[in-house]
């Protein structure tokens, strides 16, 4: 079992690897939205501070979002999803391996961007670690609800616009509590509740988002 | 008469669209066995074998592996059965022995490196290993599911439309390979449209029309 979990992995990251122009995206577009931002408004340090932690907590979920279609769009169109559904082992460690190649592709990208974002956003210091450790936390459960949201829309034509809607209003408590965690510490207040409502969000995306996005994933193939 | 009856399925009902495509349909498998599904476009062949892989869900009836339905013995029924489909599952990004590799993967079985090139060249894939999916024929994306096959220790191979894109010399290689397997003790269910040559003995359900899921032997 552990052995087609990282076989799955690696062959993910291989294919990624290999087309490399696909997995830039996500992240170039959330350096472009962020720095966009301070062209667009009056770019004094203290309006920038004050709305940047909104600021990059949407565009990092918006990169996020953007990403989704790639996780089982390519397996879905070439039959590799019908043969992961026979696999012996079962699908929801599959489908962790397939939403783990995904973050390790475009969350933890976005992580480590995201300090140099701050610090451009003239955020102080302790708000920039408090960001990373939000992102750490959130971005994989946008990867793990999104994959809920993907397995049911990924036999849907043209099914962003129906992903965004199923997914959007699951992403919005992440994004509070990630973007209020930021915006407290930048006034120097503690922000250990919303970092330890965000771990929790995560222990239950981590044990419950799989097994749903199996289900959904058999839904898909029965039609 | 059937030795041991390993595969069964019982009373299948299939609904698409509204559209009844089958009901009542009853047939059973023993080993080395082979069963052809026939029927006109849209009767229902690909619904069937997708129902019976367990990847869609009969409107009534069940599926029958050694004795008990496919759900609840899921783990012995997909170590033991093997299903290829219309798509290619070939990934243009790997390499063709990254892409058999991949493919066994999901079944955790380990082979060798030596064994996957000895797969690769009965299926006349022998100089190929290194080249990635991105060039190569549709013909020979369909080879690498047959070296995939033929790797999967499987017992029930179920292959729909197993020639499309094959040829020729390609055909007589997947008669010749269920033959072998028959041999050896393994069963198949397949559909084909192509005219197969199997210089064994065979059965063959008709979908559609009179008599609906009507067993002949061939």
């Amino acid at each position: 079992m552990f052995n087609a979990f990282s076989h799955l992995l690696i062959r993910d990251l291989r294919l990624a690897l290999r087309n490399r122009h696909e997995l830039a995206n996500p992240l170039i577009f959330f350096v472009l939205v962020v720095s966009l931002f301070p062209l667009a408004v009056t770019p004094t340090p203290d309006a920038l501070r004050a709305m940047a932690p909104g600021v990059i907590w949407v565009s990092a979920l918006l990169a996020v979002l953007l990403s989704l279609d790639r996780l089982f769009k390519q397996d879905y169109e070439d039959g590799s999803l019908d043969q992961l559904m026979l696999s012996p082992n079962p699908l929801m460690i599959l489908v962790l391996a397939k939403v783990l190649a995904h973050w390790l592709l475009t969350g933890l990208p976005l992580v480590i961007i995201a300090p140099l974002l701050g610090l451009f956003m003239s955020l102080p210091m302790e708000a920039v670690n408090v960001l990373i450790y939000s992102l750490l936390l959130g971005t994989p459960v946008l990867s793990l609800v999104g994959a809920i949201g993907v397995s049911l829309t990924v036999a849907v034509n043209r099914g962003g616009v129906l992903l965004s809607l199923i997914i959007l209003p699951l992403y919005i408590p992440i994004l509070i509590f990630g973007a209020n965690a930021v915006d407290v510490a930048a006034d120097g207040m503690p922000v250990r509740g919303q970092l330890l409502f965000l771990g929790a969000v995560l222990a239950l995306a981590l044990s419950l988002a799989p097994l749903a996005t199996a289900v959904a994933l058999r839904i898909t193939a029965s039609r | 008469m059937p030795v041991s009856t390993m595969f069964e399925v019982q009373s299948l009902e299939c609904v698409r669209d509204d559209r009844l495509l089958f009901s009542g349909l009853n047939f059973s498998l023993a080993e080395s066995e082979v069963l052809q599904i026939e029927g006109a476009n849209g009767c229902g062949k690909t619904s069937l074998l997708r129902i019976i892989c367990g990847l869609r869900l009969a409107e009534a009836g069940q599926v029958l592996w050694q004795g008990e339905s496919i759900q609840s013995n899921r783990e012995d029924y997909y170590s033991n059965m093997v299903y290829i489909g219309h798509l290619p599952c070939v990934k243009a990004e790997l390499t063709v022995m990254e892409n058999v590799r991949s493919l066994l993967d999901t079944r955790s079985l380990t082979v060798s490196d030596a064994v996957i090139e000895e797969a690769l060249a009965k299926v006349g894939l022998a100089t190929y290993e290194d080249v990635t999916g991105k060039a190569l024929s549709s013909g020979q994306r369909r080879r690498i599911l047959l070296a995939f096959v033929a790797l999967s220790r499987a017992k029930l191979w179920i292959l729909d439309e197993p020639l499309t894109a094959l040829d020729v010399q390609g055909v007589a290689l997947m008669e010749s390979m269920i033959i072998e397997h028959r041999q050896a003790g393994g069963s198949v269910i397949f559909t084909t449209h192509h005219g197969m040559q199997l210089d064994c003995e065979m059965r063959s359900v008709r979908l559609g029309g009179q008599g609906n899921g009507a067993l002949s032997d061939v």
